[in-house]
């Protein structure tokens, strides 16, 4: 591997595998670890639905309940189905009900009782299982049908209005207009709900509820478009925040095809618990493994806070770290939607000269990952005639490198939700770059031993310097400390801490035990 | 140079009132349109107006791009602004206040009240995450920032701003069903009032998009914030009020 940036396979090798050795102690620890939503996630797959009158889904009902009786650290899925035997129901989320009504007893069965309730439990989430391999066998149906893009990269757009049936004719009309990957942005402080809600949603704050519900009509709305357009439009969401592992699942079991699933974002920029991000994550990413989901990291985030020259390194570590988990969790290159940004101050000299090394680096260090190229937001000042300049150019640097999703940057960006005549400004800018250049990267070597070449170069070495330090002291630490960012996130604070328990001697989790028999 | 009065846009000359605009009409492309365009620039004062670009968009859209002369004086001694009465500072500024002047970290605690479980606008203003692309209070270095999250009770709310040695106290209210976010506003300092001595009571402060801003003394706090305030007005008020204009504080 010399590639266009003549990177040392030597050094490239040593900062994966400093990464895996800074990864390895937060995999043990996810593997000996469930939460709350991973057993929600487990009780979904096995078929329980709905909410309460008060919109609490029946899965934190059931898990509440079970809790309460015999504890997180045995996993529900045993006294669930224990239960479920003892009271002689046919239905989980009956069985849910009248836990939540005080009328059922949870216990942790053992001998016979235990081996026929996990062999119980495990018909049920195999039957969840099998829905999400349906449900993935069917989009390379409708891809070989329609057809992926026929450009790289993929053309990725949000929309948000809060509304589910105001964003379906609006991500209906941006695939019309070249759309080939539809985000629908969550509401604010979604992520910090511990539990999931349900049904179609009308109101939102600067973004719409992800619902299953919402999942299932957006995909039903894009499918149509699909057939309309002759190319398979993707759908995107967001796993991540407290209920991480449900939203995996019911993107799995909704057909969405994409999810942004970052490693350390809710540490971070939410102050949600480490060890329950790093659990939750473990799981989601089985599940996305499972579905041919595409994850989306988020890198791109560290650069809106940190200098995106100074900090570049964090982001290339950040990848290798994601890479890492992703790898552990069974996903496979294609789906490591890797991301990061072009950020740096345009007043910086060189500054587009700077973004070309960095975003080379990415490609050549992660070839066969579709990248994701997010667009400039932090200097995006209010001019929106400077704005499309700027765009401009995080567009020629996309296809100069072989970026492989490529978010659309808005003119407007810190002014305004875009407005239609703003996308479509976005995207003639977009179509006009890869009209003009879409074949450049072919072209495009850098001068061995030039400014991009050392750059790129740099860049790497001060990734592998911060993996070497992280590596001394474990990840934890080095998260408890602030190396990422300036956020101290100690291990024993932060957002969902309580939702937390060590394994048992009998824990079984019948979803994790069917995902990691596949991989 | 004399100092003028009334001023026009200027394009090439002085005085020609120049100007440009760009706007969508829900409608198709066709001369009818075009029509539609220069008829919406003459009543916004733009005449003669001239059409320079119109391209639809999706089926039934048109975007245009105006240039034109506004018909329209603006009169320098008639302009009114209403000024902030403290000002806006950067985070770094903000934090080059505290770290010299204050020279210990400013400790914040934030909380939704009652039973609203809304964090939405004090996440807002406390997540890294922030809103708008403004990072919120915890990315200030100097600010040592306490988030307690949604239904947190008064008496929590006390022991945790006097544990914190609190400066300020942040309280969101969204919810205002019969009037809750007024009451638990009021239950909220009459709190602080009762556990604290005027000189060591924290700061107090509440937002929400239904607050009138000008209740404060009824509502018995030193500051109301409405809905588009971002974390840096929320920063700057804080330097403000307990480090650089102290005795503005009753």
């Amino acid at each position: 591997m010399t590639g266009k940036l003549g990177l040392d396979p030597a050094l490239v090798a040593r900062a994966r595998e400093l990464a895996r050795r800074a990864g390895q102690p937060v995999v043990d620890l996810a593997r000996s670890h469930t939460t709350v939503s991973v057993e929600r996630a487990v009780l979904r797959l096995a078929g329980v639905t709905g909410a309460d009158p008060d919109g609490i889904p029946w899965v934190n009902r059931l898990v509440d309940a079970v809790v309460a009786d015999v504890g997180l650290g045995h996993g529900v899925a045993a006294p669930v189905f224990d239960a479920l035997a003892r009271e002689q129901i046919g239905d989980v989320t009956l069985l849910a009900q009248k836990a939540a009504a005080g009328s059922v007893r949870f216990t942790q069965p053992t001998g016979k009782a235990a081996t026929a309730a996990r062999k119980a439990a495990r018909k049920a989430v195999a039957a969840g299982v099998r829905q999400i391999d349906r449900r993935r066998a069917e989009r390379d149906r409708l891809v070989k049908r329609y057809g992926d893009p026929k450009q790289r990269p993929w053309i990725y757009l949000i929309v948000a209005t809060g509304d589910i049936y105001e964003d379906i004719p609006q991500a209906q009309a941006a695939a019309r207009a070249g759309a080939d990957v539809i985000a629908v942005i969550r509401s604010t402080g979604q992520s910090l709900l511990d539990y999931v809600p349900e049904g179609a949603t009308r109101e939102g704050f600067a973004g719409t509820y992800a619902t299953q519900e919402n999942f299932r009509l957006m995909r039903a709305a894009l499918d149509e478009s699909s057939r309309e357009l002759g190319r398979y439009v993707r759908l995107t969401n967001y796993a991540s925040g407290l209920c991480m592992p449900e939203m995996a699942t019911l993107a799995g079991l909704e057909r969405l095809d994409m999810m942004l699933n970052d490693s350390m974002y809710g540490i971070l920029f939410r102050d949600i618990n480490p060890i329950r991000t790093f659990v939750d994550q473990r799981f989601s990413r089985q599940v996305h493994a499972r579905a041919g989901i595409i994850i989306n990291t988020g890198e791109d985030n560290y650069l809106t806070t940190a200098d995106a020259v100074d900090e570049a390194h964090t982001v290339t570590v950040s990848q290798l770290l994601n890479e890492y988990f992703a790898h552990e969790a069974g996903l496979a290159d294609w789906q490591l939607g890797l991301g990061h940004a072009f950020e740096i101050n345009p007043d910086v000299p060189e500054s587009f000269r700077l973004e070309l090394a960095h975003a080379l680096l990415a490609r050549e260090l992660f070839p066969d990952a579709p990248l994701k190229w997010m667009p400039p937001t932090k200097h995006m000042t209010g001019d929106v005639f400077r704005g499309n300049l700027l765009d401009g150019f995080f567009n020629l640097v996309g296809t100069m490198t072989g970026q492989g999703i490529l978010l659309v940057g808005m003119m407007t960006e810190a002014v305004v939700t875009p407005w239609l005549s703003d996308r479509d400004i976005a995207l003639q800018n977009v179509r006009y770059v890869l009209g003009a250049a879409g074949g450049l990267h072919e072209d495009f070597v850098p001068a061995p031993g030039g400014f991009i070449q050392q750059r790129a170069h740099r860049v790497l070495g001060e990734a592998v310097d911060l993996l070497d330090r992280i590596g001394d002291q474990s990840l934890l630490t080095a998260i408890a400390e602030g190396t990422f960012g300036i956020m101290k996130r100690p291990a024993d604070r932060g957002k969902g801490l309580d939702g937390i328990a060590k394994h048992e001697a009998d824990y079984y989790n019948p979803a994790t035990d069917i995902l990691e028999q596949a991989a | 140079m004399t100092e003028k009065k009334i001023v026009r846009p200027y394009g090439d000359t002085t005085g020609d009132g120049m100007v440009q605009v760009s706007f969508t009409l829900p409608v198709p492309h066709d001369k009818r349109a075009e029509g539609a365009a220069v008829q919406l620039a003459n009543k916004m004062g733009i005449d003669p107006a001239m059409l320079v670009h119109a391209k639809q968009m999706g089926d039934g859209f048109t975007f245009f791009v105006v240039y034109g002369r506004a018909n329209h004086l603006v009169d320098l001694d008639k302009v009114q602004v209403v000024e902030r009465d403290f000002p806006l500072l950067s985070a770094k500024e903000v934090n080059t206040v505290v770290k010299q002047r204050l020279r210990r970290k400013l400790s914040v605690v934030g909380a939704c009240i009652g039973t609203d479980a809304h964090t939405v606008g004090i996440d807002a203003i406390l997540n890294v995450k922030g809103i708008a692309g403004e990072k919120g209070l915890e990315y200030y270095r100097e600010l040592k920032v306490t988030n307690l999250g949604a239904q947190v009770s008064v008496p929590e709310l006390v022991e945790a701003a006097r544990r914190e040695k609190a400066d300020a106290v942040l309280v969101s209210q969204v919810v205002t069903q019969r009037d809750a976010h007024l009451h638990n506003t009021r239950e909220m300092s009459a709190a602080f009032r009762e556990a604290l001595p005027a000189g060591r009571r924290p700061l107090l402060i509440v937002g929400g998009p239904r607050f009138d801003e000008t209740m404060t003394g009824e509502l018995g706090v030193d500051r109301i914030f409405g809905r588009g305030t971002t974390p840096g007005e929320v920063a700057s008020y804080l330097v403000h009020a307990l480090i650089t204009d102290k005795k503005a504080r009753a």
